[in-house]
């Protein structure tokens, strides 16, 4: 008797599951190793509804695009008009969102700053304070105030262009930053006010006020420290946006930043990045609905950040109403973040060994945590942030800048825009239902705007 | 000393501060008295220059917040996050402090003679505080580094998640914070408490407080630990 | 999102001046809450067989015109409860014989777009937008008489700046609340209560408070052990202020992060978010002030 049977199913023998595929099953046998939750850099990776899922209608018979380099399309930005008396001016609405030095090296925020600098736009710094290298490097300088106070101190205060008062960011909102002790290397330690090598430990709170009431308060503190000279930005993670438009601007906001879920950091919780926080394309209608309804438009401006990546997505974002955007790893991937090589001492480096180190490739690494980032971007190494070189870096990101706002300006261009922010949400139609409900433009196509129209 | 008086039932705190924001040679000498506080938010705040300043009445919130170099006295009470991020120099509260006194201050001298509210001293990061009365929970959050000196009760969850920041107590501790410990104290430490009562104007004997500081077992993440995060 | 100021008289001859030394505190609390203003007044208790309900034009076509002596007759000839009226503008006072339920049920379905504000025979209760200097203009509160007082600003986040989400909010007779912070679960609270048969008006997370008190009060708590449950039922961030007819009740949760300052003197004692709008109060150079605890319940009786 045959002792196989006579029908055999290899193929549905490696049937994958969809709510316990590879990633669950890892995650699981993960956690029943360590009892801990997973943490990890960068942003959501899932998929989401996103600036790809609108296209533009540029020129038409009724519509009559511009010619491209002669016929001009401005791209000057000014933020903080509200009540600062020394407003932002950027060349380009595209500018660098806050990162810390900390999570970053010192050579990257030098990097960031010349490269904004050349480009004419901001940086911002991040948990742990302002260095040399970014004021003396960055033309324009916007100084977070966050729940931690890290290295916080007046001086800054004065030397910085804009104050950030940080609520939350898109990756965790609701959560305070982290820093593992692998990067709490002496400079960092001394910035922080922290023994060395420790697991930074964050607040999530801000120590001294609570809530928009005492939001007003604490934003006069500021501006009384720089004697009402400079705008005071106050930053959301998105969640209840349209809610915490409106009271970051009756607690005085000149600038509101809102960062999408996809918004990058460089340690948190998996849990926190995937499932906390809204998409950066629900935000967005959400915050200039609340502008609007407010009658502060072209008062209060918006920074819309989260998973901004090409010109598209600032043309994109600037047509739903955001004044500008901030890019955050965008800049890092510039850089050469999950790049598989880098350049030193004017040479060709591979990278390959070092991600595979880490148990990952350059295309999937997010190990910002571990402060072994191959390209030297997301380290305090002493030798891995020699990889990163600050003109080289420099000259990567002013070119992706740049690169960014030539699509952006052609896209303007071709939908017959003299100046980017004359880009509206009638540019823009959608290509898929849940897209058209966030943005609140209609499917392509038809009139419909689900939730809105019908 | 020169002494010049603002009166904030007519002049405004920008007025106030504009002024105290002068060059440390403008204001050198100056003793500015501040009549009719009235509770007003943000006196006082950002001072940079060695100057003294009296507030005669109850001050707002932020009173003296990111002091450098000045003297600054509250004749009442102070609300909200007094001296908060204070840099250098003295700030001394005659009545009771709200919450957040102290948040985040990086050097200089807080006292406060009456009680202060909830999370005196959080994010501390090298100030000293002494406080003549009790503090309320939660004091100590996070505390990076500094000292505080606690003459009367602490509430709940005293010094939780504390770093290196030390905290004196003389009377009852209501309940210890995460990772906080009692510890005997040492040659050094009585001779802080000296120097810090002293500084204060107050005499009790060191060798009544009790010292908490951190045991360090949330430094680094630890899963068979069983950490409370 | 908000201020809160309370103010108990402790000596009756200075009952006639409530409203004079109230005005100014609620004015300090503008920059905390700029958009609407409320405001309950506890005075002298009708007599047992009456009762007088607090109502409010502002959402009816007609407003500030609102046509009260039409309702007023209406409500005469129907129930025969001898209703007489104090009005101004968008607000009116309806004092009558008998029970409040019968007469709100009544104004309810003469016209739905009425709001009704408070019930009781202690307590007059206004709201309205508008700034809290606007608002006290509006309905005079400089000359308003009474024992004690709980009040509020507020900042608020709908586009229409509706004034049934203002505070204080009521429950029941005589009894009101405000809210200082922000509550985390105000859903779940709102869902266990209403298959008790209590009714909600609004999504506003104070009302959950409201009506989770008024349900414990209904069942029988006296207030301090009612709000006691209230610190197991209820979470989040808050300072609460209450009125009850002889009383007024603080207390902050166990964070204390939304701040609360009280003065005290001989004649008065005075609660508010902030210190500012206590300063002008008489002899508050002299007064105690002082912080209250937090999960301390503070009550003060006339």
């Amino acid at each position: 008797m045959s002792t196989e049977h006579p029908i055999t199913f290899k193929r549905l023998q490696l049937e994958e599951s969809a709510s316990f595929d590879r990633s669950t099953l890892d995650y699981i046998h993960r956690a029943s190793s360590t009892g801990l939750y997973e943490i990890r850099g960068l942003g959501a990776k899932r998929k989401l509804p996103h600036f790809d899922d609108l296209v533009f209608l540029t020129a038409s018979l009724s519509r009559y695009p511009l010619e491209g380099y002669r016929e001009k399309c401005s791209t000057k930005t000014v933020l903080g008009t509200r009540f600062a008396k020394k407003p932002i001016v950027l060349d380009t609405p595209i500018t660098i969102a806050g990162m810390s030095f900390g999570a970053l090296s010192a050579n990257v925020k030098e990097a960031l700053g010349k490269a904004a600098t050349a480009m004419g736009t901001s940086t911002t710094t991040g948990d742990g304070g302002m260095t040399s290298e970014e004021r003396l490097s960055s033309k324009t300088l916007v100084y977070q105030c966050l729940p931690s106070r890290y290295g916080f101190n007046p001086d800054d205060v004065r030397r910085a262009d804009a104050i950030e008062v940080v609520l939350g960011q898109g990756a965790k909102p609701g959560g305070g930053g982290m820093l593992l002790g692998q990067k709490v290397n002496p400079r960092v330690a001394k910035m922080r006010t922290l023994p060395e090598g420790v697991d930074q430990r964050s607040a999530s709170r801000h120590p001294d006020w609570t809530g928009p009431d005492d939001l007003t308060i604490k934003i006069q503190e500021l501006r009384e420290l720089t004697d009402w000279e400079k705008p005071i930005y106050v930053k959301v993670g998105a969640t209840r946006v349209y809610n915490d438009v409106k009271l970051a601007v009756h607690a005085g906001a000149d600038v509101v930043v809102v960062d999408g879920m996809q918004g990058g950091t460089a340690a948190t919780q998996t849990c926190f990045i995937e499932h906390a926080g809204i998409p950066t394309l629900a935000a967005v209608r959400q915050a200039v609905a609340a502008l609007q309804d407010l009658d502060m438009i072209g008062k209060v401006q918006l920074i819309v950040s989260g998973g901004i990546r090409t010109g598209a997505d600032v043309a994109k974002a600037l047509a739903l109403g955001a004044d500008a955007v901030a890019i955050g790893q965008g800049v890092l991937m510039a850089l050469g973040c999950n790049r598989d090589s880098y350049q030193q001492g004017g040479q060709n480096h591979s990278a390959e060994a070092d991600y595979a180190a880490l148990g990952t490739k350059a295309g999937y690494c997010h190990h910002c945590h571990t402060g072994k980032c191959p390209v030297g971007v997301t380290t305090q190494d002493a030798i891995l942030e020699q990889r990163l070189e600050p003109e080289n870096g420099a000259k990567h990101v002013k070119n992706y800048l740049k690169t960014l706002t030539m699509e952006l300006t052609t896209l303007a261009r071709a939908c017959g825009k003299q100046d980017v922010h004359h880009l509206e949400p009638e540019d823009l139609v959608a290509l898929t239902v849940e897209a058209a409900a966030m943005a609140r433009v209609p499917l392509a196509g038809t009139n419909w705007i689900p939730g809105h129209n019908g | 000393m020169e002494n010049l008086t603002f009166d904030l039932a007519q002049q405004s705190v920008r007025a106030l501060n504009q002024h105290l924001h002068g060059s440390p040679e403008s204001l050198a000498g100056q003793h500015i008295e501040v009549i009719n506080p009235d509770g007003a938010h943000n006196i006082a705040v950002g001072i940079n220059a060695p100057v003294k300043v009296t507030i005669q009445g109850h001050a707002g919130y932020y009173a003296a917040g990111m002091n450098k170099f000045a003297d600054v006295t509250i004749e009442g009470s102070a609300s909200t996050g007094v001296a908060e991020n204070m840099m250098s120099g003295k700030v001394h509260v005659k009545g009771f402090a709200s919450n957040g006194a102290g948040a985040s201050a990086h050097g200089g001298l807080l006292v406060i003679d009456g009680d202060a509210g909830l999370r005196c001293g959080i994010s501390l990061k090298g100030g000293d505080i002494v406080v003549g009365g009790s503090v309320g929970s939660f004091s100590g959050f996070m505390a990076q580094a500094g000292r505080m000196v606690v003459c009367g009760n602490a509430g709940d969850a005293l010094g939780d998640s504390l770093y290196e920041a030390v905290i004196y107590v003389k009377g009852e501790i209501k309940s210890l914070g995460a990772d906080a410990q009692i510890e005997p104290l040492g040659e050094a430490d009585i001779s802080a408490l000296t120097g810090l009562l002293a500084a204060a104007g107050l005499s009790h004997k060191p060798e009544d407080f009790k010292r908490v500081a951190s045991a360090r077992s949330l430094y680094h993440w630890n899963a068979d630990a069983d950490q409370t995060y | 999102m908000c201020g809160i100021v309370g103010l108990l008289l402790k000596k009756p001859a200075l009952y006639s001046r409530l409203g004079e030394l109230m005005v100014p505190m609620l004015i300090g609390m503008t920059e905390r809450g700029p958009d609407s203003a409320g405001m309950a007044v506890f005075g002298q208790p009708l007599p047992e067989g009456q009762r007088k309900i607090s109502i409010y034009s502002g959402l009816t076509e007609a407003g500030a015109s609102y046509d009260w002596v039409g309702l007023a007759d209406a409500l005469n000839a129907s129930l025969k409860v001898k209703a007489h009226t104090t009005i101004k503008g968008n607000h009116a006072i309806f004092t009558f014989e008998g029970p409040a339920d019968p007469v709100k049920a009544f104004v309810k379905q003469y016209d739905p777009k009425l709001h009704l504000l408070s019930a009781g025979r202690s307590i007059d209760l206004y709201k309205d937008i508008g700034t809290p200097a606007e608002v006290a203009q509006r309905y005079a509160f400089e000359a308003l008489t009474g024992s004690h007082l709980v009040g509020h600003t507020r900042m608020a986040t709908e586009s229409a700046v509706t004034p049934d989400r203002a505070h204080p909010f009521t429950a029941g007779e005589d009894f009101c609340l405000v809210h200082n912070g922000s509550l985390s679960n105000p859903n779940g609270v709102r869902r266990m209560l209403e298959p008790r048969g209590i009714k909600f008006e609004t999504d506003n997370d104070t009302e959950a408070a409201c009506r989770f008190l008024e349900w414990r009060l209904r069942e029988g708590d006296d207030l301090p052990s009612a709000l006691q449950k209230g610190f197991e039922a209820l979470d989040g961030f808050f300072t609460f202020l209450m009125g009850t007819p002889t009383e007024l009740a603080l207390i902050r949760d166990p964070f204390a992060c939304k701040p609360a300052v009280v003065a005290e003197t001989d004649d008065y004692v005075a609660i508010a978010s902030e210190f500012r709008s206590l300063a002008h109060l008489p002899d508050v150079k002299h007064a105690k002030v002082f912080e209250p605890a937090p999960e301390e319940m503070y009550v003060w009786k006339i």
